[in-house]
């Protein structure tokens, strides 16, 4: 299965025997990885398998200790992000490079702005942009500012920045993430465009459905190493599991248990609504359930969890909990009500990232730890220290700063910051976005566990399968509303994007 | 299970030695500077009598500094401070006249001083907690208002204390028992409040929920709120601790030179940010000590006490400093910096 086409072209891009370590860790074990003009080359492994280490290195970000980076047959090195440009290898990371105060035509041609004289010449500007604009076939309003475009318009801002410098190959890293399913689609066709006119894309992502309907071949890394490369042809998605994890998952969803007794309602919202964002949203959910959300990016699901936790507030419409109901002027009542919301962005929104493992665990609780007015940290160490290692959660020790961790850990972390102390109802909002297999299949777990406990959980996802295979009743918003129900096993991917999209019957 | 406590135990010792560590730098470099300045003036400098002169110096700084601390570590800045001290000093000043008895004195001053320091934080900080204002602009206005109204209050000329009681603050002694163990003939007042202030701040922001509080708003304000921390509070806290302090250091300046003066506490926020960003405390917010800013306002006064034993002029003195913050921040990135490449 190693490389089945016969080495006829020379690579754009290769590398080999390539190496980067840090004290403690091999981040990179002698890899090697081509790129060959005009093609899709997903590249994908578990997070901690030594891709973003690549990356950085084709960025010019950082240097390898060794190995050999060759363009077009001849060795180069890539010692800054400049000399990286200069060879034609762009990279467009989840978190954008643009400056949100700037037009889209300045974003694009930002540092290489014609001039004329000492002005900047803005009818050449815009020309050019228009051109690259062209020659991706995508229409942007070229006199906006960025900052009033989509995460997808954003994107192709991203990608005509690095066509116009000439990128041969252009690195994509989770491109998917944010979009929605029709956006996804829109990128595919600028890829297909841009492969077309000879220039590469890596292409790297978890979401299996994606890498093989745009991956012309497929290298797999495991733990800082090259595994394999191949024609995605010659796979199946259980075969990159299998080799991005080096064992068989044979099913990627835990068996969910069954349908609590539909009673009484843990948590009953009535009429709730938030102009703009939610629209008369009635929904209950009953201990030991796992509620689904699904629906479109912009379809109100982050909107009403965060509304339903306190985090937003929440002009009409009722809360009830265990058939009281509840006054939330903040998260803090939401909290001390037993509601927890795991927000969709660990990083911005869920972790202090300077703080350890154990001051963002206790954070929400530090009451629980302090007696005479003084913190007790050796209570925190002894409740963290014990909750860390029923979730796994990955570290030298949880004095590390959160910020050190891996998505998936981070993500841990969060999750036990509710688990400190018993919360009756946790919102999920993204519960593994960004996070790799393995990671994936704990949180699950952790979800299911939290279920057979008596919790009960409503889960926003923008990942279909997600939502299929961990809901147990599956709600689908559309514009702010809950348009559809599914009982459970009723929904299928097709109909859950019927209803999501208004095409339903 | 543990182990598991056991080793976070040793990781916690590991953490306390490398916060140690940070601030380990500007330490070494401080003994240094004083062996050396010590040979240099012939056993002058470190002189108990010496000593006792550079602390006393810095009592104004430090509590200053101590207040800005925790303003600065909510990623906040408290310009007014410097203002406040002439405020309180000249309301003191003129509430104290016709006051004879010392304890009087004392509890209207302090009355006077940490009340109208507190309230001019609590105006400080309204706006950035209700309305998301940069603290920069508030306490800047604050810092014109306050200095104006100091001047209004007192026409331009001083007040003057003529409560002997009230002064000996400024100038008094205590523990004269345990100086003459070293040949002094007590420790003055401003150092022993000083030290109080510094010791009761190190345990509020270390050891208390409010403290980690602080941390965490300046390291992720939006991860704190939905944390369920009351972040309008905390931080309406920090600059109320920030201008309750300003008052408590302008009580001391006014016990020491008997008046309250409208000029007085000119530039003295720089210096107290000075001291708080040499001592390690990130404007960014977030991380930074107690510890840390009174080893800053501590090197600030050796620098000074120093130049004026070694008779530098006192405008050089001035390029000196800044040429020294400069320097230590300078060195405390780039500490920063090998130990992340690490």
């Amino acid at each position: 299965m190693t490389d089945a086409v016969a080495p006829a072209v020379t690579p754009y891009l290769a590398m080999h025997g390539v190496s980067k370590s840090y004290p403690g860790v091999q981040a990179l074990a002698g890899v090697d990885f081509d790129v060959r003009a005009g093609e899709v080359h997903a590249l994908v492994g578990e997070n901690g398998a030594g891709k973003s280490t690549l990356v950085k290195i084709l960025a010019g970000a950082i240097q390898a200790d060794s190995g050999e980076i060759d363009i077009e047959g001849k060795p180069v090195r890539l010692t800054s992000p400049k000399t990286a440009e200069e060879r034609g290898i762009a990279v467009i990371y989840q978190e954008f490079n643009l400056v949100p105060s700037l037009s889209v035509a300045e974003n694009v041609m930002l540092g290489r702005e014609p001039v004329k004289g000492l002005a900047i010449d803005r009818p050449a500007l815009q020309a050019q942009t228009l051109a690259v604009l062209e020659r991706l076939g995508v229409d942007l309003p070229i006199i906006a500012e960025v900052r009033t475009l989509s995460v997808a318009q954003q994107q192709m801002v991203e990608i005509a920045k690095a066509l116009s410098v000439n990128a041969r190959v252009i690195i994509m890293d989770e491109p998917s993430a944010a979009l929605t399913q029709d956006e996804v689609g829109r990128l595919f066709e600028i890829i297909r465009t841009l492969t077309k006119q000879g220039v590469a894309v890596v292409y790297i992502s978890h979401r299996m459905d994606e890498i093989f309907t745009i991956a012309d071949r497929i290298t797999v890394f495991r733990d800082g190493r090259y595994v394999e490369t191949g024609d995605a042809k010659g796979y199946t998605p259980d075969d990159i599991i299998r080799l991005m994890v080096g064992r068989t998952l044979d099913a990627h969803f835990p068996t969910l248990p069954p349908d609590p007794p539909r009673d009484k309602p843990m948590l009953s919202v009535r009429g709730a609504t938030s102009a703009g964002r939610i629209e008369d949203v009635s929904l209950d959910v009953y201990p030991g359930e796992i509620l689904g959300i699904a629906g479109l990016v912009g379809a109100g699901r982050t909107s009403l969890l965060r509304a339903i936790c306190g985090a937003d507030p929440l002009p009409s419409g009722e809360v009830d909990l265990e058939g009281r109901p509840l006054r939330l002027r903040g998260p803090h009542d939401a909290i001390a009500a037993g509601l927890a919301l795991v927000t969709e962005d660990r990083k911005s929104q869920g972790l202090v990232l300077g703080m350890s493992v154990r001051e963002n665990v206790t954070l929400p609780h530090l009451e629980m730890f302090t007696h005479n007015g003084r913190v007790d940290r050796r209570e925190e160490i002894s409740a963290v220290a014990k909750l860390a290692a029923e979730l796994r959660i990955r570290t030298p020790s949880i004095e590390q700063l959160a910020r050190n961790l891996s998505g998936g850990n981070q993500q841990k972390v969060v999750l036990a910051k509710w688990l400190l102390e018993k919360a009756k109802v946790i919102c999920f909002d993204e519960p593994t976005r960004g996070i790799d297999v393995g990671a994936k299949a704990e949180i699950y777990e952790l979800m299911v566990g939290l279920c057979r406990g008596g919790a009960s959980i409503i889960m926003a996802s923008s990942e279909l399968p997600e939502v299929l295979g961990m809901s147990m009743r599956l709600a689908v918003m559309r514009q702010g509303r809950i348009v559809h129900v599914f009982a459970r096993g009723e929904a299928t991917q097709e109909s859950v994007i019927r209803f999501a999209t208004g095409t339903a019957a | 299970m543990a182990q598991a406590a056991a080793a976070a135990g040793d990781a916690l010792a590991r953490k306390g030695r490398a916060s140690l560590y940070r601030i380990g730098g500007v330490v070494i470099g401080l003994l240094v500077l004083l062996v050396a300045v010590n040979i240099a003036t012939h056993g002058n400098f470190l002189a108990p009598g010496n000593v006792l002169n550079i602390l006393r110096q810095i009592a104004v700084n430090a509590i200053l500094a101590t207040g800005q601390t925790f303003v600065i570590i909510t990623a906040g800045i408290d310009l007014s401070v410097g203002s406040l001290v002439a405020l309180t000093g000249v309301l003191m000043a003129g509430t104290l006249a016709g006051i004879h008895s010392a304890w009087v004195a004392l509890i209207v001053a302090i009355l006077v001083g940490l009340g109208i320091g507190g309230a001019a934080g609590a105006i400080n900080g309204t706006p950035v907690v209700k309305f998301g204002l940069p603290p920069f602009i508030t306490t800047l206005a604050m810092m014109l208002m306050a200095r104006g109204v100091a001047f209004m209050y007192t026409n331009g000329a001083p007040i003057e204390i003529d409560n002997a009681g009230f002064n000996d603050l400024g100038t008094g002694l205590l523990f004269p028992s345990l100086g003459r163990l070293v040949h002094i003939p007590g420790i003055p007042v401003p150092i022993v409040i000083m030290l109080l202030v510094v010791i009761a701040a190190s345990f509020v922001l270390g050891q208390t929920r409010f403290g980690r509080y602080v941390y965490a708003i300046g390291g992720n304000e939006e991860a704190a709120r939905l944390s369920g921390i009351a972040v309008g509070r905390v931080k309406l806290g920090v600059y109320i601790i920030s201008g309750a302090l300003a008052g408590l250091a302008s009580l001391l300046l006014a016990a020491r030179l008997n008046s309250g003066i409208p000029q007085s506490g000119l530039g003295y926020e720089l210096q107290a940010i000075a001291a708080v960003v040499v001592g390690g405390t990130s404007l960014m917010g977030g991380r930074g000590s107690i510890g840390g800013t009174f080893v800053g306002a501590l090197l600030i006064g050796v620098l000074y006490n120093v130049m004026n034993l070694l008779n530098v002029q006192s405008y050089a003195q001035e390029v000196v400093l800044g040429a020294v913050i400069l320097v230590a921040v300078l060195l405390d990135e780039l500490r920063k910096r090998y130990l992340a490449a690490r």
